[in-house]
């Protein structure tokens, strides 16, 4: 289950290395809005931010729906979340292994000590 | 103070392409430093979540030196690796290495810089990763989001 979920946090990470998919998840964050609402700030092509959109969809972050010819998109919070947890995983994983290695280097002082006797 | 004050981690980032985690040990920096290089101990602790476990460890302590972490759940089924290789050791307790995950394919190079300090009688441990960029700008989300994502940010700004 691990693995399912590191391979789709995988895209979602590399979706997010480029500045215009993060301004995109920011706008789409104040709520949902079509290609060229969102083409608009961009100075971009709707192509382009149709390119853009489609790593985005891929990746789980965003969906869009029908609305006669538009298509809106929106956030997949879903998506979103999972990155979050999966960063609180790595957080909680880093704590846990230093907790054990606070017990290896404890173990490590006793037979020091012992010999010194 | 309690021990979990005394000893608690930080992870923090600084700058576009760096996090920072730092952790205080009971110990001296020579033994931190030894449970860090040698793979026999590695393999006691560094195993992230409750459930995994290290069948493969390797640690070669040199100067272009291999390092290969395997882990796996408990109940054998599959896991994950890191591969990477140390680039300077010393002078003093002091670890550079490049290291990448591969889940499974190769993450982009992630270069460790990990200090062992004197600190009263313990250690304080400073590990400063230049992070590939899809992880550190992954972190950027949590500062170019607004209102919708409110929740995501104050959660990532309570990890970060």
């Amino acid at each position: 289950m691990l693995m399912n979920f590191a391979l789709n946090l995988d895209g979602a990470f590399s979706a997010l290395a480029d500045p215009t998919r993060r301004a995109i998840l920011a706008r789409l964050a104040k709520g949902e809005a079509t290609v060229s609402e969102l083409a608009d700030p961009f100075d971009m092509t709707q192509p382009a931010i149709s390119q853009h959109l489609k790593v985005l969809e891929e990746a789980g972050l965003i969906s869009q729906r029908a609305e006669g010819t538009k298509r809106p998109r929106r956030l997949e919070r879903a998506g979103i979340e999972a990155m979050d947890e999966w960063l609180a995983m790595l957080r909680k994983g880093l704590e846990k292994s230093y907790e054990r290695l606070d017990d290896v280097l404890a173990a490590m002082e006793k037979p020091k000590k012992e010999k010194r006797r | 103070m309690s021990k979990s004050t005394l000893n608690k981690m930080t992870l923090e980032t600084e700058g576009e392409t760096h996090v920072i985690v730092t952790r205080r040990f009971a110990a001296s920096p020579e033994a931190v430093y030894r449970a860090h290089t040698d793979p026999k101990l590695i393999q006691q602790w560094l195993l992230g979540p409750e459930g995994w476990v290290m069948p493969v460890c390797i640690y070669e302590g040199r100067p272009g030196g291999k390092i290969r972490y395997e882990w796996t759940k408990v109940d054998g089924s599959k896991g994950f690796f890191i591969t990477g290789e140390i680039l300077e050791m010393g002078p003093e307790h002091r670890i550079v290495h490049v290291e990448r995950m591969h889940i499974p394919d190769p993450t982009p190079d992630n270069q460790v810089e990990t200090r062992f300090d004197k600190d009263g009688a313990g250690t304080l441990m400073t590990m400063r990763m230049t992070l590939p960029d899809v992880q550190t700008r992954a972190m950027m989300l949590a500062s170019g989001m607004e209102r919708g994502m409110e929740a995501s940010y104050v959660r990532l700004e309570g990890m970060i």
